[in-house]
């Protein structure tokens, strides 16, 4: 009985296997188009290995042509990075506020806090981008970046971490004589590393792949972060369809790199937040 | 030494000083937070539903604001196109339901059935985490009409006359339907295997000695223990649905002839291209309240039909 088990587990897996191969068909036609010759893109049957390689042709257009995506990747690294770095500092210091700290607004606050987190980003655009633009934040990184830098979800992911710390150690470090600034620096992050790791994974993805804000709040072309850029590009390079999945291409890979490099953290902290980007 | 306050006094101004050291510390810590969220959120929502009162365009500056009352709102229910938003927005929940159950099934199937699991976790995950306009780009050109690699192969197995996707106006709203489903999949999956590792094995172990089959386990017990789960997906997967925007505005821009414009895109129409700031506000209004009343649901149903 044990045999055939493990027989229905190998054809179970084969084919899972096969319906895997399907559901990433897309990415796989996207790659291999990205290596071909214009001319054989829409030959059929499909080319699954290209007949014509022009890789180096097509990737060096798309990142040093007309639309150079050198430009574009140094935009979206500076803005993803940055805004990873500082959430997670602001999300951190609130966690820990309202976990660690017994203070008179506390709870007041934290409702507060918790009541922005139903508002849908798009019903405050307007006002947003109104503000932004009396305040000289629009049309700069800068309003890009402090535009994510303050996520409610990250306080409330963090702060499950925080009240998991033993409030002892906060204690004996108090009677030890160190100030909160210092028992948060030293001991409170330092053992909720792994939370703060998963949250930054997830909060670079997202700003990595964030279409909306950037659509309104960056007009210059050299500003222009990855997801406009490949709009734009798309737009432009109308018919040439191996370039536009090259640039598609560039794109996500650094992100597939990021995923499964931390794909462990990423799927735990999804699960364990239930947390939807 | 001899101190001149009674000892308890001094405990209690201690205590009192430390309480408000407490309070600075503690406000120092969720400040920035807290001046983010009143700035950038909180600030914004109440100019959300000061503005979908008002008549103004972007350009005409703040001396150009003339008040309306509901006059925005009233316009909204007679506005064809938004109407139109509207119920394809409720069109779209349609997805909610299809991508819960796939995940469900794949959740089951990779925890219990199949070897390398991390390898199947990873490849159905990849379209969430992937960047939606590249991937959005890619299915525009795989559903190009007359000579894109879908239509070739539907051809090639018969069908002579292929749908032409987002090009028609009957077909372009189960598309997009469909590639969201394929995106919405991982998350949910992963959210399902969680769920499904937190159900207590000898539950299983008891039905086998009862000699219960697979059938009869999943749905006396994998199904009620995960409704939990399924209750969380649904709530968010609905509240999802009325933020779509980024597959809409790269693959069809709300058209054909309207076939796809969904609340959000209406929003940004009205207020970026049209400049329409107040009636765009409105839309925001009723956008919130849709939210507001699906959140709030939440909480009522919850009780009703979850197994805890």
């Amino acid at each position: 009985m044990r045999e055939g088990l493990e027989w229905r587990k190998v054809i179970m897996t084969i084919i899972m296997f096969a319906g895997s191969i399907l559901f990433l068909l897309p990415f796989i036609w996207m790659l291999v188009t990205s290596f071909k010759v214009e001319t054989d893109v829409f030959t059929y049957p499909i080319q699954w290995i290209p007949r014509k390689w022009n890789v180096i042709e097509n990737y060096k257009e798309v990142w040093f042509g007309q639309y150079p995506f050198t430009l574009y990747y140094w935009n979206s690294i500076k803005v993803a990075v940055t805004t990873t770095l500082l959430s997670c500092l602001v999300s951190a210091m609130a966690a820990y506020g309202f976990s660690k700290i017994k203070f008179a607004a506390s709870n007041f606050l934290f409702l507060i806090v918790l009541i922005t987190y139903m508002i849908p980003g798009q019903a405050i655009l307007i006002p947003q981008f109104i503000l932004y633009r009396n305040i000289g934040l629009f049309d700069s990184h800068l309003g890009l970046i402090l535009l994510g830098s303050f996520s409610v979800l990250g306080t409330f992911m963090l702060r499950q971490f925080f009240m998991g710390l033993h409030q002892e150690y906060i204690e004996s470090a108090k009677i030890d004589g160190a100030g909160h600034p210092r028992i948060f620096w030293s001991i409170a992050l330092p053992l909720v590393k792994p939370a703060v790791a998963t949250y930054a994974i997830l909060r670079f993805i997202w700003t990595w792949n964030d279409y909306q804000n950037p659509l309104i709040f960056i007009r210059s072309d050299n500003l222009l972060t990855l997801p406009i850029a490949i709009q734009k590009f798309t737009s432009m390079s109308g018919e040439f369809y191996s370039l536009i999945m090259a640039a598609a291409v560039s794109a996500i890979l650094p992100l597939i790199i990021v995923f499964i490099m931390g794909q462990k953290s990423v799927i735990e902290g999804i699960a364990l937040g239930g947390v939807k980007g | 030494m001899i101190s001149k306050k009674p000892p308890e006094a001094a405990d209690k101004r201690k205590a009192w000083s430390l309480q408000q050291g407490e309070t600075l510390a503690g406000f120092l810590f969720v400040g920035p937070m807290l001046i983010g969220v009143i700035i950038l959120v909180l600030i914004p929502i109440i100019a959300t539903l000061v503005l979908g009162f008002a008549d103004w365009n972007f350009v005409q500056g703040f001396d150009g604001i003339r008040w309306v009352g509901f006059q925005n709102f009233i316009n909204l229910f007679q506005d064809e196109m938004f109407i139109r938003s509207v119920r394809n927005n409720f069109i779209f929940l349609l997805t909610v339901p299809i991508y819960m159950l796939v995940s469900m099934v794949l959740a089951v199937l990779i925890d219990r059935y199949v070897y390398f699991k991390g390898f199947f976790k990873i490849a159905y995950f990849v379209p969430y985490v992937s960047m939606t306009v590249a991937v959005a780009v890619v299915w525009q050109v795989l559903f190009q009409p007359s000579y894109g690699p879908i239509n070739e192969m539907l051809k090639a197995v018969g069908i002579t006359d292929p749908p032409k996707w987002i090009a028609d106006p009957n077909f372009a709203l189960i598309s997009i339907m469909m590639i969201s489903i394929w995106i919405s999949i991982g998350f949910n999956m992963i959210i399902y295997i969680a769920g499904l590792q937190s159900i207590p094995k000898d539950l299983y172990e008891a039905a086998d000695i009862d000699g219960a089959n697979a059938w009869t386990k999943f749905r006396r017990i994998t199904f009620p223990l995960l409704s939990p789960t399924s209750f969380f997906l649904l709530v968010t997967g609905i509240i999802a649905t009325f933020k779509v925007f980024d597959i809409i505005a790269v693959m069809t821009q709300g058209g054909p002839i309207g076939s796809t414009t969904m609340m959000v895109w209406y929003l940004y129409d009205t207020a970026f291209v049209n400049l329409k700031v107040g009636y765009a506000s409105s839309i925001a209004v009723v956008l919130f309240i849709f939210v507001l009343l699906i959140t709030l649901g939440q909480w009522i149903a919850q009780k009703k039909w979850v197994n805890y």
